[in-house]
């Protein structure tokens, strides 16, 4: 028999309202994986006391024969990057180290409010910066995978990245110790920890999901989305995230699709394009062949291929590396030991030492080094030589996709431009920030853009292929990542080792 | 443009984050190879292109000005590291 851990959303959601295993069943099952999973350093906070008050909920709906709310039992994992009201809020820092929200996030809010519970607040890079879950204050999360698992490639038991800066809740997915997660994508940390683990997650439109309570990085780009095992699993979590919030002013003030009822895979009619711009100089002959891959499985479902160009693709990771930390260093200016967190007072010290004192023992080196860039090119002489450049230059960037987009409905290109590098590998920050290249370009021009599994690299690892859509054709990009999965037929998993 | 260690102590003190000159020294390098990086953006012409300000189109909504919520200090002190008789306190500001 199939263990409960190793079903998905819609299995857990459907065997629950089938009546074929209880909602305690589920939350029980979970409950035990987390807590034997320490080794991945996935959880921060456990809260299985959450899980199961869900469950219980779910379980006396069903036997009084209600009408059940959408995820109504299914356990899930939250990122530490949204605030739960009486849980434990750090973002992966010392600074916030302790912080219990008195509010929840609306993205959460929304999540318990269709019935799901939490099995704990899930580890990523400090502020979410990073690509490989080596920024956080506890401790790196190691991926599930190892190469060479499930006979392919030599062997090798070096702990391996699980992605960034969603990589507590891709390690977790990937492990079966939780079946869903939430991600936040700012630059592709959805996408690229989905990619290294074997997941699938989807980065909506900007201003789908509510920023609302979701610890800011940057706020142009931040945007929250699904993770999880199946591209059906991604849509019935947007649904339930997804939805116009008054407390973001960015928010979107639109209806959210069912976009899982008008899942398809039939591509017939729709117009792929391969922006040859994708095609970097070096390109490992693996990530080639997997592109080729994608390419040939969407015109098996259907699809028309054609070539575009994106002229500005290579000015999109430079202008990203403006625009991100100069939005860093004024949002978490607000970190400050005044209101919330940590305090750091040294003997006779006035305010500004005080100041000065809590944000040096509260942040990790990542994020100093953003906030530090994010000041110099903010700071007078220097703001118009690259803060206002590099938005002319996303403006460029997002003409170019506008202009691909009225000759194509979808665009295909590889997630990532490799499969997981090993803990410590990458240890020059520049190198590691190239590993966002494919990633960065749809985060500027804010579009929808999902990572589906593709397969695996001669070490046995997973590798993924990324779908682009138009702005708000979440339907769009999660249809093909459909049609790539049913063709793709991913099964690969981690050996338990943990 | 080339950051000496005297630039990367005027931005750490602009962004209330204290360094050390070890820090400094070790950090210089560092920012320089990110910001000769990115200087690269210099070689596009913007000449005629606006820079963004919102990524996908949006209006932006007012709201009536009026109270929506209040009443809720015990809230908002509640993770305070320090507060007494319902405030914030910090050090001594005023001699």
């Amino acid at each position: 028999m199939t263990e409960l851990t190793d079903l998905g959303i819609a299995a857990l959601r459907d065997g629950i309202r089938a009546k074929t295993f209880s909602a305690r069943e589920v939350a029980d099952a979970f409950i035990v994986k987390v807590s034997a999973a320490k080794a991945l350093n996935a959880f921060i906070v456990e809260t299985p006391e959450h899980a199961l008050e869900a469950a219980k909920a779910a379980d006396e709906a069903v036997a009084a024969g209600e009408t059940l709310k959408p995820l109504a039992g299914v356990p899930i994992g939250m990122k530490d990057l949204f605030a739960t009201k009486g849980v434990q809020t750090t973002a992966a820092s010392h600074i916030l180290e302790g912080f219990k929200p008195v509010y929840e996030s609306t993205v959460s809010a929304k999540l318990w409010d269709a019935g799901a519970g939490m099995l704990g607040k899930l580890n990523l890079d400090q502020f979410a910066m990073g690509s490989s879950n080596e920024t956080s204050y506890f401790g790196n999360v190691v991926s599930p995978w190892r190469r060479g698992a499930n006979g392919i490639g030599a062997r090798d038991n070096a702990p391996l990245a699980p992605g960034g800066s969603s990589g507590g809740s891709s390690a977790a997915i990937a492990a079966r110790i939780v079946p869903g997660a939430t991600g936040t994508d700012t630059g592709g940390s959805i996408r690229q920890p989905a990619a290294f683990t074997g997941i699938s997650g989807i980065k909506p439109t900007y201003g789908r999901c509510s920023r609302w309570g979701v610890v800011a990085f940057a706020s142009s780009l931040d945007q929250a989305g699904p993770m999880a095992r199946s591209v059906q699993d991604c849509a019935i979590l947007l649904e339930n995230m997804a939805g116009f919030d008054p407390k973001d002013s960015t928010s979107l003030q639109l209806p959210v699709p069912d976009w899982e009822t008008a899942l398809s895979g039939d591509l017939r009619g729709k117009k792929v394009g391969i922006p040859a711009e994708y095609r970097l100089d070096g390109m490992s002959n693996e990530i080639a062949a997997l592109w080729q891959q994608g390419i040939d499985w969407l015109k098996d479902a259907g699809a028309e291929i054609i070539d575009v160009s994106l002229p500005h693709t290579k000015y999109a990771l430079p202008a990203y590396y403006i625009i991100a930390p100069a939005e860093a260093s004024s949002n978490l200016a607000r970190y400050d030991g005044v209101r919330y967190g940590l305090r750091d007072l040294p003997e006779g010290a006035n305010l500004q030492d005080m100041y000065a004192a809590t944000r040096a023992a509260g942040f990790g080196e990542e994020v100093k080094r953003r906030i530090l860039i994010g000041t110099y090119v903010l700071s007078a002489g220097f703001y118009d030589a690259y803060y206002t450049q590099a938005q002319k230059v996303r403006t460029l960037i997002a003409q170019d996709f506008e202009n691909a987009f009225s000759i194509c409905d979808l665009l295909l290109t590889p997630t990532a431009p490799s499969a997981a590098f090993a803990l410590g590998e990458n240890a020059d920050p520049l190198a590691m920030y190239m590993n966002d290249v494919f990633t960065v370009p749809a985060s500027l021009a804010g579009l929808p853009a999902m990572s589906v599994p593709g397969g695996i690299d001669k070490a046995g690892l997973p590798l993924g292929l990324q779908i682009i859509g138009k702005p708000l054709d979440e339907q769009g990009v999660l249809n093909a990542g459909l049609a790539i999965e049913q063709r793709a037929g991913f099964t690969a998993r981690p050996e338990v080792w943990w | 443009m080339s950051v000496d260690t005297a630039t990367v102590k005027k931005v750490a003190s602009l962004a209330r984050i204290a360094i050390t000159d070890a820090d400094a020294e070790k950090l210089a390098p560092e920012l320089n190879n990110i910001l000769g990086w990115i200087e690269q953006l210099g070689e596009v012409d913007t000449s005629s292109v606006e820079p963004m300000t919102a990524v996908i189109p949006n209006i932006l909504r007012l709201r009536e000005d009026v109270v929506t919520e209040g009443q809720q200090r015990d809230a908002i002190l509640a993770n305070a590291p320090q507060g007494e008789h319902g405030f914030f306190t910090v050090p001594k500001v005023v001699e």
